[in-house]
């Protein structure tokens, strides 16, 4: 049984529907009515470092690979590449280092000099100093790639039906209730993205998602005039202290039918429905200095979505020790889609006691202890609208 | 004053109007009569909104009042609206397209983009009347998206503002007592209409004498449509509905059929009435845009529309926003103009005459009566083949959305959206929302009913406008 209608419930339901299992998904919405329907379809290795998390996207980006071959074409999978753009030279010696440990997992980056930069995206702005090409990033349609996989998982699928609590034995899971029925199954996947914290407090344990807000802009159709992933990489300082994270800015990319996109934001600012202008500033002038052509089209609307995270930013996947029967799949943040094949075949092997090609450990959900966060649960960044992906 | 955006410190007014359509301008020139400082900002290129449009006045038309009931009602208020920006109390922008309004410090900031040049205006106020008005609901039948095919109210728009004909034998069609005035219009300025199409029927009203007879103004002026249309031999077929329009080129004839109770075309009953264009609507929708990124409540009205929750003096949930006119609900000129000034009055702190209250809602009851009987029948989607676009800008078919929602689980608008682009486009759904959500089974069903599309950009804007706005730690 597994509880959420998006990209992660449905590729739950997938894999353990190929491992030989009887599924049911319940959904208190429509298929992708969550996140998952806000979401903008990046399959991006070049935005992790080395660690769990690029190891996980690395996998998934296999299986969306063979996913593309077997699903309806409506899913728009697309392996146009991303080309991530360095203003300076200062930010270009940060971004090789950073490279150089992707490379080591496996990823394949290329760098590429101011001149190249130019013929893979001849509207970029002149002056960056270089930038590196990073072929295995993609691109899926979010919400056909949820319902496509739903569908083909042959999951019994119960929609406009809110889990309202568990049904419990001895203080092991065997089902949910919903508004309607009792759902009974030996176990349960809570899939339910940035709502999967109300569904852990269902069943008596704690798991802290949160709520991040994030805006993106569709333009008006366009001729191709971006034809990779485009975005510039700007490093928080110190780079020497091994903790390279990168701060990317707002991705900019043509979609088929020709707007193009532009997100997104980051904000911790709870569940508000409320238009901030402010991202959509940022998000406005980060693409129009990458290109200055997109200054002079006209965004015909904006859009928002509520990313699931916890406070060290890496999914919560697999059994909970506290409650047998219970299992998570949720708090992927803002690569829920990227993450969700590889998440689907993790789940499928806990359910099956499979062998993984990967470690789940650093996904094991009882990670967060009361102590090791602030208590509003906000984790090492304290990040405000600072705009990345 | 507008301002640049960069301008934040201007002084704010004390009330912004958007819109300047009987329900805008009644308010505006109503709270500069009460010592507000007022500006008005306005889509459009001349005062009067929907309702009150006139020819630009180089075209030469030498009686516009001919083709309006009220004329002179406005006549009046178009002159204080002049008066009160002469005396520098009322400043009044038209061609400004407000984008957003959002929450400043206890204020309030509206965006706009001015002018055919699409210049970044901002304004500050204290208080914002929200008077938007509404749009032609549309539902899609084969062959809607044929030339000649065009909106009953476009139609008339288009009588009012340029005098011309949309073609020479015109059927009008759909559902609303704006087809009976459509008719008379096209009629008395020389077209040949050989049949209105209405899919409700009138005997709906009967069993709402009480809100018709406290109304009499309202049968003055059906009766007046009745005596132009019996004049003019046009012939009103009630319970038929227009599901079908033929022709390569352009419209050259279309297939009526009888409909059940439920809209449901009968067997049997379809003919075909030759004609060169085909006037076609159902009613209005309110535009919310702007109120619904506010977070202002929504209710379904008795038309099956969604519309603002407002209280007796037209105020929305969010306090410091006031509404008036259609986007409370449908329900005419005459009603708008009472609540631009009932809102005005209440913005000012000033009482509301007892009479100008119960106008109000003698003639929001009769909206509701009349909303209600219009209100689409369930059984409509069915004149829909799977190969009958409903969404035109990003031509998707009706096939496309029944399989969205009965294969892939898409049970709402939003989610039929991102699975087949209905509704991506230039319009942003506002022409085949009520169409798709139809198609979705959305509607009087779903739990409280109301979910309104949102829209944060209420139009298209200029990227750099964006990327001009001053920068605020969010
Ligand atoms: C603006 C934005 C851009 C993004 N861009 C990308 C991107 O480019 N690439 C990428 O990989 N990721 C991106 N993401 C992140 C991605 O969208 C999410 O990580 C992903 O969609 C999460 O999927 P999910 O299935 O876990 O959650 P959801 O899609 O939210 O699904 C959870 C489901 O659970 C259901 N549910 C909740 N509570 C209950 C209950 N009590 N009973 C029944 N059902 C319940 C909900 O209705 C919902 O349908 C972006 C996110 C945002 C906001
Ligand atoms: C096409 C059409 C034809 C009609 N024909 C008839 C008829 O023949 N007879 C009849 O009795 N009634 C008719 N009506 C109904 C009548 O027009 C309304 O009852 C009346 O105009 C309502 O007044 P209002 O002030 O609420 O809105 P409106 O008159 O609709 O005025 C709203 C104004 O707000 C402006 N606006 C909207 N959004 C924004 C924004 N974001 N920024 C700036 N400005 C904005 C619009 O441009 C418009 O000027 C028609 C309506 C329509 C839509």
């Amino acid at each position: 049984m597994i509880i959420g209608a998006g990209v992660v419930g449905a590729a739950c339901a997938y894999y353990a529907g190929r491992a030989g299992l009887t599924v049911a998904v319940v959904d208190r919405g429509p298929v992708a009515g969550g996140t998952t329907g806000a979401g903008e379809g990046n399959l991006l290795v070049s935005d992790k470092g080395a660690g769990a998390e690029l190891d996980l996207a690395l996998w998934s980006a296999g299986l969306w690979r063979e996913l593309a071959e077997v699903l309806p074409e409506r899913i728009e999978y697309e392996a146009k590449g991303g080309l991530v753009v360095a203003p300076d030279e200062t930010t270009l010696k940060a971004l090789r280092t950073f490279a150089d440990g992707q490379r080591a997992a496996g990823v394949h980056a290329v760098e590429v000099g101011a001149g190249e930069l130019r013929e893979l995206e001849p509207h970029l702005a002149p002056g960056p100093a270089g930038g590196f090409h990073y072929p295995q990033d993609s691109q899926v349609q979010p919400a056909q790639a949820a319902a496509r996989l739903l569908a083909a998982s042959g999951a019994e699928v119960y929609l406009g039906e809110e889990v309202t609590g568990f049904l419990l034995e001895r203080g092991a899971v065997r089902g949910v209730r919903t508004g309607r029925r009792e759902l009974r199954a030996p176990a349960v996947v809570n899939a339910a993205g940035t709502w999967g914290g109300r569904i852990a407090e269902l069943a008596g344990v704690e798991l802290p998602v949160l709520p991040r807000r994030g805006f993106v802009l569709v333009t008006e159709p366009l001729p191709r005039v971006v034809r990779h992933k485009v975005y510039a990489a700007d490093y928080i300082a110190d780079v020497a202290s091994g903790s390279a994270a990168l701060q990317s800015s707002a991705v900019v990319e043509g979609t088929p039918s020709g707007p193009v996109l532009i997100g997104a934001t980051r904000e911790r600012v709870g569940f508000d429905r409320s238009l901030s202008v402010e991202a959509l500033r940022r998000l406005a002038v980060q693409a129009a200095a990458l290109f200055p052509v997109l200054a002079d089209v006209r965004v015909l609307r904006a859009y928002h979505g509520f990313r699931p995270y916890l406070p060290d930013h890496l999914p919560a996947i697999g059994a909970d020790p506290r409650v047998p029967g219970l299992l998570h799949a949720c708090g992927h943040e803002g690569a829920g889609i990227g993450l969700a094949p590889a998440t689907g075949q993790l789940i499928a092997a806990a359910l099956t006691c499979a062998e993984t090609p990967l470690d789940p450990h650093p996904f094991r959900p009882d990670r967060f202890g009361p102590d090791r966060f602030g208590p509003d649960g906000s984790g090492p960044d304290g990040s405000g609208t600072a705009a990345t992906r | 004053m507008p301002t640049s955006p960069s301008d934040r410190g201007a002084d704010p007014v004390d009330l912004a109007v958007v819109g300047a359509g009987p329900a805008g301008l009644a308010a505006a020139v109503t709270a500069a009569g009460l010592g507000l400082r007022v500006t008005v900002l306005d889509a459009g290129e001349r005062p009067g909104g929907q309702y009150y449009r006139h020819p630009a006045p180089g075209l030469g038309a030498a009686r516009p009042e001919t083709l309006h009931h009220g004329w002179a009602a406005f006549a009046r208020r178009e002159a204080a609206l002049r008066a009160h920006e002469s005396a520098g109390r009322i400043t009044y922008l038209p061609s400004h397209h407000v984008w957003t309004v959002v929450p400043d410090g206890g204020r309030w900031t509206l965006h706009a983009v001015a002018g055919p040049e699409e210049r970044a205006a901002a304004v500050r106020a204290r208080a914002v009347l929200l008077a938007t008005g509404a749009h032609e609901r549309q539902l899609p039948f084969p062959g809607w998206t044929l030339p000649g095919v065009v909106g009953a109210g476009g139609a008339q728009a288009m009588l009012k503002s340029g005098l011309v004909l949309p073609g020479r034998r015109v059927v009008v069609a759909g559902s609303g007592p704006l087809l009976l005035a459509v008719a008379g219009s096209l009629a008395a300025a020389g077209a040949r209409v050989p049949a209105v199409v209405e899919a409700a029927s009138y005997t709906g009203y009967a069993g709402r004498a009480p809100a018709l007879l406290r109304n009499p103004g309202k049968i003055g002026e059906a009766a007046t449509y009745g005596g132009a249309l019996l004049r003019h031999r046009v012939r009103l077929l009630t319970r038929h509905a227009v599901t079908e329009a033929h022709g390569t080129g352009r419209v050259e004839a279309v297939t009526v059929a009888r409909l059940d109770r439920d809209w449901r075309p009968l067997p049997g009953t379809a003919r075909r009435i030759p004609c060169d264009a085909l006037a076609v609507g159902h009613g209005l929708v309110p535009q919310l845009e702007l109120a619904t990124g506010l977070g202002c409540a929504t209710v379904r009205a008795a038309d099956g529309t969604i519309a603002l929750e407002l209280d007796a003096r037209q105020r929305t949930s969010v306090p410091g926003i006031w509404s008036a006119g259609e986007t409370g609900g449908i329900g005419g000129a005459e009603l708008a103009l009472a609540e631009g000034e009932l809102a005005a009055r209440a913005i000012a702190g000033a009482a509301a005459p007892a009479a100008l209250v119960r106008r109000r809602a003698r003639l929001r009851a009769f909206a509701a009566a009349m909303g209600a009987a219009h209100r689409p029948g369930a059984g409509w989607t069915g004149w829909l083949r799977d190969d009958t676009e409903v969404c035109r800008c990003e031509e998707v078919p009706a096939g496309c959305v029944r399989e969205a929602v009965e294969d892939l689980g898409a049970g709402d608008v939003r989610t039929v959206k991102l699975l087949t682009r209905a509704g991506m486009g230039w319009c942003q759904g506002r022409m085949c929302g009520p169409a798709v959500a139809a198609l979705a089974g959305e509607g009087a069903s779903s739990p409280g009913g109301a979910a309104p599309d949102r829209r944060p950009l209420s139009c298209p804007v200029p990227l750099r406008h964006l990327a001009e706005l001053p920068a605020t730690d969010g």
